[in-house]
């Protein structure tokens, strides 16, 4: 059987997010909270969280979270990590040993910045410079695999369920502003770490519900800026498009979302003369970007969460306010678990994105 | 007289019992083959002039008639059929090249036929094209590749290179006035109109009658230039450069002069009753550099508004000559394979020249993408799209849209006699006796155009609705949705794709 990166895996899922818009922090015990309800929604074949604003004392530096398969693999990266890097700390990110979470590897962090020569060397500026590393590792050291690589924020997944990976992680001992969470039901795989959600890139994180029809589409257009998709996952190809769209492309956020769960030409059409032309344009000039088929994802940034469901919202995603906090979920019942009595409760229309961010002046 | 050795290839059976000798044959057969003999008050028939065109059958009132193949057979023979030696024959008999029109009709692999389509099953739902929107639209052109801002922040729009706007990802491909009739113009251009796509005038210029038809024609200009002339250029919504043609890659032209009547003449800006010879090459083309002047001075002419198309025939070393095009300043790529349909076209050249347009397609593809440009530039397909399902396979190897030319005649009443060249066309198509155009009613014509597409769009959006995409552009290149059957390793490597069952 084929492990996961080699063929192409579907999968249905779960996913929670928690934000607080004043920047307080908070630990990961309420987002597993929230997950639980939703158990059925997952198989036990993949769970993860991103978490942002969780190392404040290293806020300035590119936590590099780890996958590694053997200890060949660990040398071949630090030592291209250490060539390019200057590592200011290396540790082994702490676990708690349970029965429900079996295989894992050895999982390592690195927190550091690209040497100044390096980069002056290449001629890209910082965050290019690191997406093309980790691009590297991941496409060419076979065992090792970089799965988070963002400035203060974290990515922590694995093979389990989601409450079973989180306290797997002692995510209690973490607190930040916002965290996202996924329990993966992939239809057909013998589960493999990397392939468990959420999805990261730089800061950028994607937790995804969802099994996308336009995914090689997406996928050949994508890989001709430099992306290789080696997972063969949608989540992976989502944040692939989000980091070209918005990070490279320079679109806002709500240009992105324009051009993946793009209006109908129906309504484009009905819209007057500037607006027309301005979405006529945007679904024109990146028409392979398009997604299309049932999604609902939750994009994590630095200082920010977006909710966005596919254009027909074929997978039920909702919202939910109290006070300065924001709830995403799949389903209802893992917002109240939560926080039961809410300020306001909305299902977004299919295309329409929902950013958070933090108020004006907070930093995290 | 000499013995003729070739034997009629198709006989023509009349029920005695049901003909009425109304002689509706005889008047319908520009071949001449039916006649009426006044001794016996009955028809007769000269089956050496068939070419089995079923203008008789399909008129006939008493549905008295039938065209078989001949059934006297040679000595049978695997290697030297019946057709190489009657070719032979025919041969032997005048010294000229043997010729054809329409594609090329031998036994090749036709590989739409060995790929199959997905559809979604319960985890992903496929979409009902009755109760959802299921987008067709698709625009033609070079995309900018990178976003520019206004002072105020918007975004400007102004960087956009020309594009074509398509309802559909169907265009009508090129037919010159001369070649196919008036009243065949006039149907494809009335079509593309009420569809929202593209005619294309072939190289023959456009008649004076048909510039209101401007919004949707694409102007060709080939390596002999007819028809061409300022007002011609500005008034096409796209300028195609016909570098070669699928039915005869590497060889130009002939259109005999009897085709050259008054308004076609006129058309072409070449003398009435004179031979139309395009070049093999364009004499001003011999590399690629030579490709980008004629691109940027026919963009000079019209102020850069109008897309640039460049139409190859899919050769053995397409993919190469695609990127050299990709860089030239083209919008649009054309690549016609080794099916498309012609005119005329020597034989030999028609059968054997060429390859298959389903392999030239995903080698241009792949490359363009492999080399980063693949958003420089648009890719139709042509040759031998003969179905809804090869439209979505062909756009799902990677093309933006299809030409359809062999199709849209069939429409319009073309029975595929592959006897074009005569210029005895009796369904009113390839011809331009003015007795066999009226034949060809544009109003039904035009409306039968609509018809064939808008059914094939209507098949394209419930395939795709089966496959969860409810937008063509998310099926551009999305190889996944294809497997092969019967393919070998080498072939799956070029198309792309992997095998059923995989």
């Amino acid at each position: 059987m084929q492990n996961e990166g080699k063929i192409r895996i579907p999968s249905g899922c779960a996913i929670s997010g928690v934000f607080s818009k004043s920047g307080e922090r908070f630990d990961g015990e309420t987002v597993i909270r929230s997950i639980v309800p939703m158990h059925d929604r997952s198989n036990g074949l993949g769970g993860g969280f991103a978490a942002y604003g969780i190392y404040p004392q290293h806020r300035d530096l590119y936590a590099f979270h780890v996958f590694y398969d053997s200890v060949r693999a660990k040398d071949e990266c630090e030592e291209i990590l250490r060539s390019g890097f200057d590592i200011e700390a290396a540790e082994k990110i702490p676990t708690r040993k349970m029965p429900q979470i079996t295989d894992e590897p050895a999982i390592w962090r690195y927190f550091g910045l690209p040497f100044d020569k390096q980069l002056q060397s290449t001629g890209f500026d910082e965050r290019e410079f690191v997406a093309r590393f980790v691009v590297k590792i991941n496409s060419s050291i076979p065992g090792a695999y970089v799965f988070s690589s963002g400035k203060n924020m974290g990515v922590f997944k694995a093979v389990g369920f989601p409450e079973d990976v989180g306290r797997y992680y002692r995510l209690e001992d973490y607190a930040g502003y916002c965290w996202t969470a996924h329990g993966r039901y992939p239809t057909n795989t013998p589960g493999w770490w990397g392939g468990a959600h959420p999805f990261s890139l730089l800061d950028y994180s994607v937790v995804h519900n969802g099994e996308i029809s336009s995914y090689d589409a997406n996928r050949r257009f994508i890989e001709m800026f430099g992306y290789r998709c080696t997972l063969l996952t949608d989540t992976e190809a989502i944040a692939y498009i989000v980091d070209y769209l918005n990070r490279r492309q320079g679109l806002s956020l709500r240009e992105t979302a324009d051009v993946i769960a793009a209006p109908f030409w129906s309504e484009i059409d009905r819209m007057d003369g500037e607006e027309r032309r301005r979405r006529t344009y945007l679904r024109n000039v990146f028409s392979s970007l398009l997604i299309t088929g049932p999604f609902s994802i939750l994009l994590g940034f630095t200082g920010g969460m977006m909710a966005l469901n596919d254009r027909l919202k074929l997978r039920s995603m909702v919202v939910g306010e109290k006070g300065d906090r924001v709830y995403v979920a799949s389903e209802e019942c893992a917002i109240r678990t939560v926080e039961p009595s809410l300020d306001r409760l909305w299902s977004p229309r299919g295309g329409q994105p929902v950013i958070v961010t933090l108020n004006k002046g907070v930093r995290v | 007289m000499a013995i003729r050795y070739d034997i009629p290839e198709y006989e023509v059976l009349r029920d005695p019992q049901r003909c009425i000798a109304c002689r509706v044959c005889e008047r319908q057969c520009a071949n001449e083959v039916h006649s009426y003999d006044p001794d016996t008050g009955t028809m007769k028939s000269d089956e050496t002039k068939c070419v089995d065109c079923h203008r008789c059958v399909s008129l006939c009132p008493t549905h008295a008639l039938k065209i078989v193949r001949n059934p006297d057979t040679l000595r049978r023979n695997a290697y030297w059929t019946g057709d190489t030696i009657g070719e032979i024959y025919r041969q032997a008999e005048t010294g000229g090249m043997l010729l054809s029109s329409m594609g090329n009709p031998r036994p090749y692999p036709v590989y739409w036929d060995k790929m199959l389509i997905n559809a979604s099953q319960v985890t992903n739902p496929s979409i009902d094209p009755l109760r959802e929107p299921m987008e067709t639209r698709t625009f033609l052109g070079k995309k900018p590749d990178r976003i520019e801002r206004n002072p105020d922040g918007s975004i400007d729009l102004s960087n956009l290179p020309p594009q074509l706007e398509l309802q559909v990802p169907i265009l009508f491909s090129a037919m010159s006035y001369g070649s196919i009739s008036y009243n065949a113009h006039e149907s494809l251009a009335r079509a593309a109109k009420e569809l929202g796509t593209y005619w294309n005038t072939g190289e023959g210029g456009l008649h004076e009658d048909f510039y209101k038809y401007a919004p949707n024609v694409i102007v060709q200009v080939a390596s002999g230039r007819f028809g061409v002339h300022k007002k011609y250029l500005e008034a096409g919504a796209a300028i195609e450069i016909k570098i070669g043609q699928g039915a005869k890659p590497g060889i130009g032209g002939h259109l005999p002069g009897a085709k050259i009547t008054d308004d076609v003449s006129r058309t072409r800006m070449i003398p009435k009753g004179t031979d139309a010879i395009s070049p093999a090459p364009h004499h001003d083309i011999y590399s690629i550099e030579d490709l980008r002047q004629l691109v940027y001075s026919l963009k000079e002419a019209t102020e850069y508004k109008k897309p640039v198309i460049v139409k190859i025939a899919a050769v053995h070393n397409v993919a190469a000559i695609a990127s050299g095009i990709a860089r030239s300043g083209a919008d649009i790529i054309a690549i016609d394979g080794f099916r498309g349909g012609t005119g005329a076209a020597p034989t030999r050249i028609r059968d054997n020249v060429g390859i298959p347009i389903e392999l030239a397609l995903a080698a241009v593809d792949e490359r363009l993408r492999q080399e980063r440009i693949r958003n420089n530039v648009s890719l139709i397909v042509a040759g031998g799209i003969r179905n809804s399902a090869d439209v979505v396979k062909a756009i799902a190897l990677g093309a933006d849209a299809v030409y359809i030319a062999t199709a849209a005649l069939v429409a319009l009443g073309c029975h595929l006699c592959r006897t074009c060249q005569t210029g005895k066309c009796n369904w009113g198509i390839a011809t331009q006796r003015p007795d066999l155009v009226k034949r060809l009613n544009p109003d039904i014509g035009s409306k039968r155009l609509v018809n064939l597409v808008s059914a094939w769009q209507h098949e394209i959006m419930e395939m795709m609705g089966g496959m969860g995409i409810n937008s063509v552009e998310a099926l551009r290149g999305n190889r996944l949705m294809l497997r092969g059957v019967g393919l070998t390793e080498k072939e799956l490597e070029i198309l792309g794709i992997k095998h059923a069952g995989e």
